[in-house]
């Protein structure tokens, strides 16, 4: 009873103490833990604001693509210069001179027009692309020669630009790229009612072009949708087959150690090393066609593969081992230890690492630079040896182009690139969820 | 001054002066008390010895495991009880540095052996784990398991009928005939011990190895695992490795006591808990050290 310790006043004393020091630090601690969650909720603000600001700049800049300006025009389909012979020839009907029968719609509108200068001028505010409309037409339905009909044809990208406000009438005529004589017969097919804003079609139907008015974005989507479609049916069956390999079957020794540490450091290789080992690799050494969304394909799998493996051997190691103690206890064989329990609850961790590797793959553009994905592709490619471009390369070769006509395509394809992410992603989270309500 | 006595103790051979018990930890393995032979042996254990890398896990130990039999495997934590069970299904083998010698027979044909498959025998020797750990699957398909890839079943109705009498014999149908289709993991955690143990039995196994199977669980459920153990030891051997004395003495008929690696002492389980025969033995179970 003599030993301080036990005496019960000083136990008292102690628990006083206790008390007022940690009465004391109270304050200390809450008002750190408040200045902790206000950083965080200034960086999460900080985050929101530059995605606002960035969503709002595309958008306000790319809203408007989805309306075109088109012409109404009373296109006469002429015999006499469609089919000459009557002979009903679809080949002599596709070589016949579409962009006379717009230039006479044209002439017909504006019968007072005369001389060379002036008329050029006329013809100029329809695009060059409506021809391909008309012979659409008439190889689609050969009767029509000889009859006329209405149609709204594309009209130019600066007439577009004027109808979407985006050039100043104030404006002096050199500076303002439309001429008074033009804005004068612009005013008149309005007024008409034969000249307005209307969906736009060819957009998310053309591939691209040197005229804005015609430049389209499917061709880059198809690419895309190629590339990819390659790059996921490469790069996950052999990121997870390696993934698996490594964690579950591979001996533990300096070999493994070593390919641990290179599949590492390839993640963090800067993407242009894979386009030019692509170029050397694929293109040059086994004659792989360039511009190609399957040498495209590759070099993209080369660059998410180890994304993928280090997110599947992470899921991997996130199983737990009495799962496969369970499985290998009960008789099962290693295989189907893997294949029955580890690798469906390893599978959403899995797609999680699948979705980061893609969703940079897709907002590639730098190693299909180098394999030639960067090429002026008009035509919607068909399969993954065709010539194709892609998302990214379109959005950087749109935003390189002079016409001032090109910048709401740059955002627009910009828009397109967003929502194919989104597509990609919302897919991949209700794939996840799928796995994950396997409880 | 904090070196001396680690010195000491490694010239000692691992005995420490304090607590009054000699750890006895001697290069030469000890010399187990007891028989360690049974009448109508199903497994025979023969001078096994298991490293982990360079630790001695397992010292020579020798030990027959009876048909129709409990045999509970007591001793402090750390004392290799559980190392000695998972060799006799090779579940070692699992672990890269594991290294197992001497010889393990399953009714005669030595388990260590190249030609024995580690898949044939892990179906002839089952194991039900210290946690529960259900599949995180169905019910039904934890117990169709074992069945569906050994092949047990020739068609749907045999599997239902394997999967039923299962659970009747673990004593879990009652409870589970309605939501045989909800997840395993949804179960209380004796239920999903019993599921564990259903499964186990689906495929009938001869031997069952069981490594603290009541340590999760609360008295009603472990009482309920104890009679269970009682009935399946009609048809399997059984060896239950436990840190409850008094649960080897409730399921067991006999027991051994392992102590840091060694085998120490065999004998039937009245024999061990009213008479042991070896100092380390009794110091054990009246709960001088563990």
């Amino acid at each position: 009873m003599n030993d301080p310790a036990l005496n019960p006043a000083a136990a008292e004393n102690r628990a006083q103490r206790t008390r007022r020091l940690v009465e004391q630090s109270l304050r200390r601690r809450y008002r750190a833990e408040r200045r902790f969650r206000a950083y965080g909720i200034m960086a999460v603000a900080l985050g929101l604001c530059f995605v606002g600001f960035l969503f709002s700049s595309i958008i306000s800049t790319g809203w408007t693509v989805f309306q075109q300006s088109y012409l109404r025009l009373d296109v006469s389909y002429a015999a006499d210069v469609i089919d000459p012979d009557g002979s009903g020839d679809l080949e002599t009907i596709g070589n016949a001179d579409y962009s006379g029968l717009i230039k006479a719609a044209m002439r017909k509108q504006f019968p007072d027009v005369e001389g060379r200068g002036n008329l050029r001028d006329l013809y100029r505010l329809a695009s060059d692309g409506g021809q391909f409309d008309l012979r659409e037409r008439v190889l689609r339905d050969p009767d029509l020669v000889g009859k006329s009909e209405t149609l709204w044809v594309l009209a130019d990208d600066r007439v577009d630009l004027y109808m979407k406000g985006r050039i100043d009438r104030e404006l002096g005529e050199d500076v303002r790229g439309l001429t008074d004589q033009e804005l004068g017969w612009i005013d008149r097919l309005v007024a008409d009612d034969r000249l307005e804003k209307r969906f736009n079609r060819s957009f998310f139907s053309n591939g691209d072009s040197r005229e804005p008015e015609q430049a389209g974005v499917w061709g880059a989507v198809v690419g895309t949708f190629l590339t990819l479609a390659l790059t996921l049916l490469l790069s996950f069956p052999i990121g997870v087959a390696a993934a698996v390999y490594l964690e579950e079957f591979a001996a533990k020794n300096r070999a493994t150690d070593f390919i641990e540490v290179n599949i590492n450091n390839l993640a963090a290789v800067p993407s242009i090393v894979f386009g030019l080992l692509g170029l050397a690799v694929f293109i040059q050494l086994f004659g792989l066609p360039r511009s190609a969304p399957l040498v495209g394909g590759l070099v993209l799998t080369l660059m998410t593969l180890p994304t993928i493996i280090i997110a599947s051997r992470a899921a991997l190691k996130g199983v737990p081992p009495s799962i496969r103690e369970a499985a290998l206890g009960m008789g099962a064989s290693e295989v189907q230890t893997v294949m029955h329990h580890v690798l469906p609850l390893a599978m959403p961790g899995m797609l999680t690492g699948a979705i980061i590797g893609m969703a940079r793959a897709l907002g590639e553009s730098a190693p299909l630079l180098m394999i030639g994905m960067v090429a002026f592709i008009v035509d919607i490619p068909h399969g993954f040896t065709d010539p194709a471009t892609v998302l990214p390369v379109q959005v950087y070769l749109w935003a390189d182009s002079p016409e001032r006509a090109f910048l709401e395509r740059t955002s627009g394809a910009i828009l397109v690139l967003l929502g194919f992410l989104l597509i990609m992603n919302a897919t991949a989270v209700i794939l996840r969820q799928k796995f994950e309500r396997r409880w | 001054m904090a070196t001396v006595p680690s010195d000491m103790a490694r010239r000692t051979g691992g005995s420490l002066p304090d607590g009054g018990v000699q750890l006895d930890r001697s290069e030469s393995a000890h010399r187990t008390v007891g028989d360690i032979t049974a009448k109508n042996p199903v497994l025979v254990c023969r001078s096994v010895n298991v490293f982990y890398g360079d630790k001695h896990a397992i010292r020579d130990v020798n030990l027959d495991i009876a048909h129709n039999q409990v045999i509970s495997m007591i001793g402090p934590s750390g004392c290799g009880k559980s190392t000695f069970l998972r060799c006799l299904n090779r579940l070692n083998d699992t672990i890269p540095t594991a290294k197992v010698t001497g010889s393990i027979s399953l009714d005669g044909q030595d388990i260590y052996d190249k030609r024995q498959d580690p898949v044939q025998l892990r179906a002839r020797v089952g194991m039900v784990f210290q946690k529960p750990n259900p599949f995180p699957k169905s019910v039904y398909e934890n117990v169709a398991y074992g069945p569906r890839i050994h092949g047990l079943a020739g068609d749907r109705t045999e599997l239902d009928e394997i999967v039923q009498t299962s659970l009747q014999r673990a004593g879990l149908w009652a409870e589970v005939k309605d939501r045989l289709d909800a997840p395993g993991t949804a179960l209380s955690g004796g239920q999903q011990q019993r599921l564990c143990i259903a499964r186990t039995i689906a495929v009938n196994p001869e031997v069952i190895l069981m490594d603290e199977p009541c340590s999760a669980l609360d008295p009603i459920a472990t009482a309920r695992i104890e009679d269970l153990i009682d009935e399946l030891q009609q048809n399997y051997a059984i060896c239950i490795v436990t840190h409850s004395m008094q649960q080897a003495a409730r399921v067991s008929q006999r027991t051994a006591y392992f102590h840091l690696g060694d085998l120490i002492e065999v004998g039937s389980t009245d024999q061990i808990f009213t008479n042991p025969r070896h100092k380390l033995t009794e110091d054990y179970i009246t709960g001088r050290f563990g």
